[in-house]
């Protein structure tokens, strides 16, 4: 009974009650992934970049280098899905390597998870709770917005 | 019974509220109002106002789904294709999808391996859409299985308010398999296989009456994508059937498309190598279109998409569907922090090269005057020496502190724009050498600026200027996380060999940003070009005025 109830306050409390949406995509080894069946633990994030992205790129390095005291602080996990076509996605891999990143990476080369989430430009960033809501979105990059970002992810932890 | 009521009430509430399923989508409303400049030939439309407005509404509610999208154009704002107007209804579908089937009956987008057979999508900064209307069937039999099954016609157009098809019905099918996935028996094996295979048809009255034309033209063709520790190899053929249209002018030549990719990535290194071979693959459901119309397959161009305005929008290229062989090599590699390039928060470079040629057409065993309306003979990847396109570049960016750090850039284009148009001013080889400084400084935890140096310099050809000659273009941005940003750019072509075309081109920009709202504005002038993104491209006339925009996800 109290589960409900309390399932009841979390959910109004998210963004318009969204949850991430059930889409079958594939890892960077093409490994077949579940956008809403991910099993992890703690609060994740889902950023949308692209190879061709210049601000989606800062983003996502600006976070690399954040990223072991985000995971020790919170047990966060970042997802980043890539939106890059046929035309540039062989080279996903070689950017995401070559920048040593440690996030999982998805692959959306037709645009199928973008359009689920209503991604109308990239980069574009969602905070996901542990129950698949979604808490926070921001759309843009600008320098400093990851700390609001954290800040967020912070609340959602409790810490 | 009293006992259990409240029990019951929020079991029924939360019931209900689980009823409303989940609803996704977006907003998306460009503005233009458009001033007359005489200096770059850029027009007022008579309505002088444009809009063009969308909306996205996704709902999901357990295995059901049903989505649409609301289109609107008061007329279409400038560039965009001539036949989109009217308000109404530009997508819709209904489905069910369980991990076993999904079925989708109405609009579908959708794409058989890497596209070279089918790929129906949206670019709606391109104003393309081709997307199927019909029925979709997708069947997980097990796990590491997918078949895929599609029929119905595409999206041409979108005419006073309602979807327009085009002439000609589409059917595929599809299907991979992951070997790894699929066989528990392969688990301890290092290698990963994926298989995939395609067939796509489409069907389309005879109508020529010369002719006689085959109304039944298939694709067909095989994948596979191998990987062992940290090299990975995929690898896409397909053939086309006799096709005769207008873009090949009627000829009855089979065609194909081939792309591989070989890659070698580990942490702090990625390598790539990749190769495209093209002939006569222009795959339409009607086969009188052409620029963007109709096209079943996606052939992008083998290179890098640039980001910085002068190389990514003065000289673009895209695939010639006729035929074309690439390559391309890309490299990335990061210096670990605290090594000696590296410095304290370490240093990327990147270089990556691209290079695409005519291919070889074998006419020695052919007759022309045969009744076959064969033309030519080709293999995949037989290159000639015929150029079509090259880049080669560089980058380094690196964080001096933690408030400074700079990308600088190299980029040297050439462009053969006989074939690739993208000037009605030059003939011949296009060479540019562009260089590109960004420099970024965080003044303190919410405001940072960030600026571009870039520079366009055209090779000269016998002591003349090429083209529209050289190009400057400076860029200062100032923002504040997180929400607003401001922009001043300006490009200025002060190498233009008619010294009444050089033009400034200086546009301002601002933008307001709360979480998944976005409202911006600019004002200025814009220079005539071509508009890409993958291996689509649309010209965009010169344009001097307001620009409002507004995007919203929910």
């Amino acid at each position: 009974m109290s589960s409900i109830l309390f399932g009841q306050n979390d959910a109004e409390h998210a963004l318009d009650n969204k949850k991430i949406p059930a889409v079958k995509l594939e890892d960077m080894k093409g490994k077949a992934v579940n956008t809403a069946e991910l099993g992890l633990k703690g609060p994740v994030v889902f950023s949308f970049w692209a190879t061709w992205c210049a601000p989606c790129k800062k983003e996502l390095n600006t976070i690399h280098d954040l990223y072991t005291d985000w995971q020790e602080e919170t047990g966060v996990t970042l997802v980043a899905v890539s939106i890059d076509d046929e035309k540039t996605k062989s080279q996903v891999p070689v950017y995401v390597n070559g920048k040593a990143w440690d996030y999982i990476v998805l692959m959306d080369p037709n645009g199928d998870f973008k359009r689920a989430m209503g991604v109308n430009n990239v980069p574009h960033t969602f905070l996901v709770d542990q129950e698949g809501n979604i808490v926070y979105s921001h759309n843009n990059y600008a320098p400093g917005d990851e700390e609001k970002l954290y800040q967020e992810i912070k609340k959602l932890t409790g810490k | 019974m009293i006992k259990y009521f409240p029990l019951s009430i929020f079991c029924l509430f939360s019931l209900f509220s689980n009823a409303q399923g989940n609803l996704t989508g977006n907003i998306e409303s460009i503005f233009q109002y458009l001033n007359e400049d005489t200096i770059i030939d850029a027009k007022q439309p008579a309505e002088k106002g444009l809009i063009n407005s969308y909306m996205n509404v996704f709902y999901t509610y357990g295995n059901f789904k049903a989505g649409m999208r609301l289109e609107s154009y008061l007329p279409r704002i400038q560039g965009y294709p001539n036949r989109f107007d009217g308000t109404g209804i530009g997508m819709r579908y209904v489905g069910y999808a369980n991990d076993f089937v999904d079925v989708t009956l109405g609009s579908f987008y959708e794409q058989f391996g890497t596209g070279l057979s089918l790929r129906a999508y949206e670019d709606r900064a391109l104003g393309y859409d081709n997307l199927i209307d019909g029925a979709r069937l997708i069947v997980r039999p097990r796990k590491g299985i997918v078949l895929k099954g599609v029929y119905g016609y595409q999206r041409l157009s979108f005419q006073q308010g309602k979807i327009i098809h085009g002439n000609g019905i589409v059917r595929g099918i599809d299907a991979e398999i992951n070997l790894k996935e699929a066989f528990k028996k392969l688990d301890s094996l290092p290698l990963d296989i994926v298989l995939g295979g395609s067939f796509v048809s489409k069907y389309q009255k005879d109508d020529d009456e010369s002719l006689i034309l085959p109304e039944n033209v298939a694709t067909y063709g095989g994948r596979a994508k191998l990987r062992y520790k940290d090299i990975f190899f995929d690898a896409e053929y397909v053939i086309k059937e006799q096709d005769p249209s207008a873009d090949n002018q009627k000829i009855y030549n089979y065609g194909h498309a081939a792309v591989f990719n070989l890659g070698y990535t580990t942490k702090g290194l990625g390598l790539l190598f990749s190769g495209k071979s093209v002939d006569n693959m222009s795959f339409r459901s009607d086969r009188n279109k052409d620029l963007q119309d109709l096209f079943i397959n996606y052939l992008p161009s083998l290179n890098k998409t640039h980001t910085y305005n002068l190389v990514a929008t003065l000289y673009p290229y895209a695939t010639q569907p006729l035929g074309e062989v690439a390559y391309q090599a890309d490299v990335l590699y990061t210096f670990k922090k605290g090594s000696l390039l590296g410095g304290k928060y370490g240093m990327t470079i990147g270089a990556n090269y691209s290079t695409t040629f005519r291919p070889v057409q074998h006419t020695s065993n052919i007759n022309l005057l045969d009744s076959t309306r064969v033309t030519y003979e080709t293999r995949p990847f037989d290159k000639s020496d015929s150029l079509y396109w090259e880049d080669i570049n560089f980058n380094i960016t690196k964080k001096f502190s933690k408030k400074f750090s700079a990308i600088a850039s190299y980029y040297s284009i050439k462009i053969n724009n006989d074939v690739a148009k993208i000037s009605n001013d030059s003939k011949g080889i296009i060479h540019a050498n562009i260089g590109v400084l960004e420099l970024a400084y965080k003044i303190n935890s919410k405001h940072s600026l960030r600026m571009e140096l870039q520079g366009l310099f055209v090779q000269k050809e016998n002591g003349a200027i090429k083209d529209k000659g050289n190009w400057a273009t400076a860029l200062i941005e100032y923002s504040i996380s997180p929400n607003y940003f401001f922009s001043f750019m300006n490009q200025y072509n002060y190498g233009n060999p008619d010294s009444e075309k050089r033009v400034n081109y200086p546009i301002f920009t601002c933008g307001y940003i709360r979480e998944a709202t976005r409202f911006m504005i600019s004002y200025g002038r814009q220079r005539a070009g071509l508009f890409c993104v993958g291996g689509v491209c649309r010209f965009v006339p010169a344009s001097n005025g307001l620009t409002l925009s507004f995007t919203q996800s929910f």
